[in-house]
């Protein structure tokens, strides 16, 4: 049974062989490639439609005029402020306590059950369905603590759906900071809060705003939770102005005033029976798209950016 | 020197090497390596002496960019390896390799020793099994693993895994194995272990090691040779260079002044 | 000789308590908001239950549980979860049967045989699209891909289940093949050197060796994906249609229950009512549905995790 110099004695055989198995290298090179781009350019087929759907809706008048029972009419004017207005809301919510939790989770938490328990609690609430946020806010928000279908409301449920996506980027940034770092800080006499603040905030800054973008785009294309919260989809008015002439100069009553935001507004037109909405309907679908590829382009940039130039 | 009737199994003649970087890693390299001898390569740290090992099985056509210059040839066949027209496949059928780290498939003990004879396209369940065996004995393996066959390799202790690869490079019965600092990773008595079969194993294969250890070469190697940036500095019987070496830089690393 | 000793350490200390106490409010305050991941779970589990609890007050679990008729806006109201079990069910089928295939292929191909640079272009493509808001593919599912599907199958309704499904499974695509690359970049180096010096080929080394080693993370993959299809609103909301109907097959329209709790959020059903309450059961299976694949994920990349 001496197998010994197999390969040489039966090179013919060899050489065959290997080039049936080369076939398969390439067949299955070639199927890769074909399910890559089924995927990718059927996505961007996609994206190309809805833009040529939505053209002849890429008017300056399409985003100063309210809605309208005439779809030629019928602008974003009240969905766009909308959507500006709880984007404004969530991240003043979500960003502050996103990034002290991600700070307390990675700097201060001590290693026991209830960090644990935290820990569990946040890449559980990640996969936890927009719609349930939906739910959340309606049963807390709109009738337990009476905030009712606000611009409040609606911008608290999204903060409290992206504050995941901000806690765990806070963290995975700041473990990318060396111990030494914290150490040559400590050594001069800074305490713990003077390190954490002044240092591995501070230098973990990119990694965050990443995060922050991504949590904020995804903000700004959820639709199920805040139609779960009832948000109104015909707003032909604005919320009271933030700013004002008289002193204080703030003026707060916006956040209690009803609201539409721009997948809402989709969404409405998308649902009516007349074709001419679902030219509008396109058209902010297009506007949608290209202002969350923006931001998380920009994100994922970053972030490639930011590997690539770490130092340490 | 080398006996003259002692067959000469491979041999890189003026063999050059370039990263994708551009860098120069070898320069110039001729050396032969004679059949069922163990050939060592000692040298410093980056002194080229794996990556001239891995041109023997064109590891580094793994990676865009890489060039070779020069020739390796095998004989009887006067195949030059490194010949853009020969299939680095076919030349890694004949030529085995064992890693610095025991790498082990996620598979069992039996598909990781098998594992070659299935990409070989072989299916037959009684060859398989005795090539196994064959194999795993070869290795001195057989007998802790044999009422194991079918756990996870992963459950080995770092020197059967390591045994585990050299089987695994067995089973195929290559022409030439490869050993990439096959003990770097282990503890003094795997390393013995390891010693000793690559010493049982020169009667069937010609074997290149490259170490770290100069103890390891002086014990195991019939010849070995000296490298330094890239460069062949000396190459001789393992006795000669370590008593009586006839390059000064030579004898300074051998002697620990040097490295 | 003691005065100005004392003099002179007491600011210190002073500023030493102060200073702990001011470190102590820090760390108090950070807590604070990692609570709120905490809060916000007992809050969504304490909602859901409480809602539900009234709910059952009027409609047998039995009843809810095996019920086949889903009719809470008739008169004669029925509150069997099944139907809208079924569309939810059937809509994800078909959305991994887009996308599990065509998203772990992807993914080989991109980890196993695609060169750097085309990695490096196509990755953060893949990551981008994952980003995409769904209501723009409910669009894509009625205006684009149904009227495809109606042109191969003259009597597909407008809404129905297979359009939905195929685009919820385009839509699920880039996150199963991006994620399976993360799982399979992750399988050292050394791996794969082991099984090319075997002669094996790239196709060999990728079927055998590497997909193997990287499988705990791609079933996560698969997991999550499944968790995300079922959890999806908007798609199924705007193109599978808002009829519960028990069946199983793609062609028929059919609601799920996310679109339920839509098509509900939209009328004006009164607060308090059953009507209102019967969201928050149907959320209630939904949340159980996802939580369980999800612990089943993170279970399956913790329990496999690989040692290399």
């Amino acid at each position: 049974m001496e197998h010994r110099a197999s390969v040489i004695e039966n090179l013919g055989e060899v050489r065959a062989m290997i080039k049936r198995h080369k076939r398969n290298d390439l067949l299955f090179a070639g199927l890769g490639l074909l399910c890559l781009m089924l995927g990718l350019v059927t996505l961007m087929l996609l994206f190309w439609q809805l833009i040529a759907d939505g053209y002849p809706k890429f008017t300056l008048d399409f985003l100063t005029e309210f809605p309208s029972r005439h779809a030629s009419r019928a602008g974003l004017l009240s969905a766009w402020t909308g959507s500006l207005l709880v984007m404004t809301v969530t991240f003043v919510t979500a960003v502050p306590i996103g990034v002290a939790a991600g700070l307390y989770l990675e700097e201060y938490a001590p290693k026991n059950w209830f960090t644990d328990l935290i820990e569990i609690n946040v890449s559980n609430l990640a996969g936890v369905p927009s719609i349930i946020y939906g739910l959340l806010a309606l049963g807390l928000f709109v009738y337990m603590l009476g905030f009712g279908q606000s611009i409040l409301t609606a911008g608290l449920t999204l903060a409290l759906l992206i504050l995941p996506i901000v806690i765990v980027s806070t963290r995975e940034a700041i473990r990318a900071i060396p111990v030494s770092i914290r150490e040559a800080a400590y050594g001069v006499g800074a305490t713990k809060w003077q390190v954490v603040y002044d240092h591995v905030f501070k230098y973990s800054y990119g990694g965050i705003l990443t995060g922050v973008i991504i949590g904020m785009s995804r903000a700004l294309g959820e639709t199920a939770p805040i139609i779960t919260i009832g948000a109104l989809t015909f707003i032909a008015f604005l919320p009271p102005a933030p700013i004002t002439a008289e002193p204080p100069f703030l003026n707060f009553e916006w956040l209690s005033s009803g609201f539409t935001v721009m997948p809402i507004q989709m969404f409405n037109w998308l649902s009516r029976p007349d074709h001419a909405f679902h030219i509008n309907a396109a058209a902010t679908g297009a506007l949608i798209i290209v202002v969350t590829l923006l931001m998380n382009g920009a994100a994922i940039w970053m972030r490639y950016k930011i590997r690539k130039n770490i130092k340490w | 020197m080398a006996n003259v009737t002692t067959p000469i199994k491979a041999e890189a003649r003026d063999l050059n090497f370039f990263y994708s970087n551009g860098a120069r890693a070898l320069k110039g390299i001729s050396m032969p390596l004679y059949e069922n001898k163990i050939t060592a390569l000692i040298g410093p740290s980056g002194c080229g002496k794996s990556t001239f090992l891995r041109c023997f099985n064109r590891m580094h056509d793994l990676y865009p960019g890489n060039k070779y210059q020069g020739q390796i040839v095998m004989h009887p066949d006067n195949t030059n390896v490194l010949d853009a027209g020969v299939d680095p496949i076919e030349v890694r059928m004949r030529i085995s390799m064992v890693f610095q780290k025991p790498n082990p498939f996620p598979k069992s003990i039996y598909e990781n020793v098998a594992y070659g004879l299935r990409v070989r396209g072989e299916n037959n369940k009684r060859i398989m099994d005795d090539k196994v065996e064959e194999a795993l004995k070869g290795a001195a393996l057989w007998n802790e693993v044999k009422d194991r066959l079918h756990d996870l390799a992963f459950n080995l202790s770092g020197g059967q895994q390591q045994r585990l690869c050299i089987a695994r490079a067995l089973a195929t019965d290559p022409e030439i194995m490869l050993f990439d600092e096959p003990t770097s990773a282990l503890d003094p008595i795997a390393t013995a272990n390891i010693e000793e079969l690559m010493v049982e194993l020169r009667s069937k294969l010609t074997i290149l090691v490259v170490t770290h250890n100069m103890q390891q070469a002086a014990r195991v190697s019939d010849y070995t040779a000296y490298m330094y940036l890239g460069e062949l500095i000396e190459y001789n019987d393992t006795d000669k260079i370590f008593t009586t070496p006839s390059r000064k830089e030579t004898e300074d690393y051998i002697t620990g002044k040097f490295g | 000789m003691q005065a100005p000793v004392e003099l002179s350490i007491s600011p210190r200390l002073a500023k030493n308590i102060r200073r702990n106490v001011k470190e102590r409010v820090i760390e108090v305050i950070l807590m604070l908001a990692a609570l709120v991941a905490v809060a916000t779970t007992f809050a969504i589990v304490g909602v859901l239950l409480y809602e539900s609890l009234s709910f059952f007050k009027t409609v047998s679990i039995v009843e809810f549980l095996t019920g086949t008729e889903w009719t809470p806006l008739f008169e004669d109201a029925h509150y069997g979860i099944l139907p809208l079990v079924s569309g939810t069910l059937t809509t994800s089928a078909i959305a991994l049967a887009v996308a599990v295939p065509i998203g772990t292929i992807s993914a080989i191909f991109l980890s196993e045989f695609a060169s750097h640079k085309t990695r490096e272009i196509i990755k953060p493509i893949l990551e981008l699209l994952v980003g995409v808001p769904t209501v723009v593919f409910g669009y894509f599912a009625l205006f684009f891909v149904t009227p495809l599907l109606q042109a191969l199958y003259p009597d597909l309704s407008t809404f129905n289940m297979l359009g939905a499904g195929i685009v919820m499974g385009i839509m699920i695509i880039p996150y199963i093949a991006s994620l399976s690359e993360d799982a399979m970049r992750a399988v050292p180096m050394s791996m794969r050197e082991g099984s090319y010096a075997m002669g094996a080929t790239r196709f060999q080394t990728a079927i055998k060796v590497v997909t193997p080693a990287a499988i705990s993370g791609i079933v996560a993959a698969y997991i999550l994906a499944i968790s995300r299809a079922v959890g999806e609103t908007m798609v199924v909301a705007i193109a599978a249609g808002q009829q519960p109907n028990l069946t199983f097959n793609p062609l028929e329209s059919a609601a799920t229950i996310t679109a339920y709790i839509v098509q509900v959020a939209m009328g004006d059903l009164p607060h308090g009512s059953v009507g209102y309450q019967s969201i928050f059961a149907a959320g209630l299976v939904l949340m159980l549905l996802t939580l369980s694949f999800n612990i089943i994920g993170h279970w399956v990349r913790k329990r496999y995790r690989e040692a290399y």
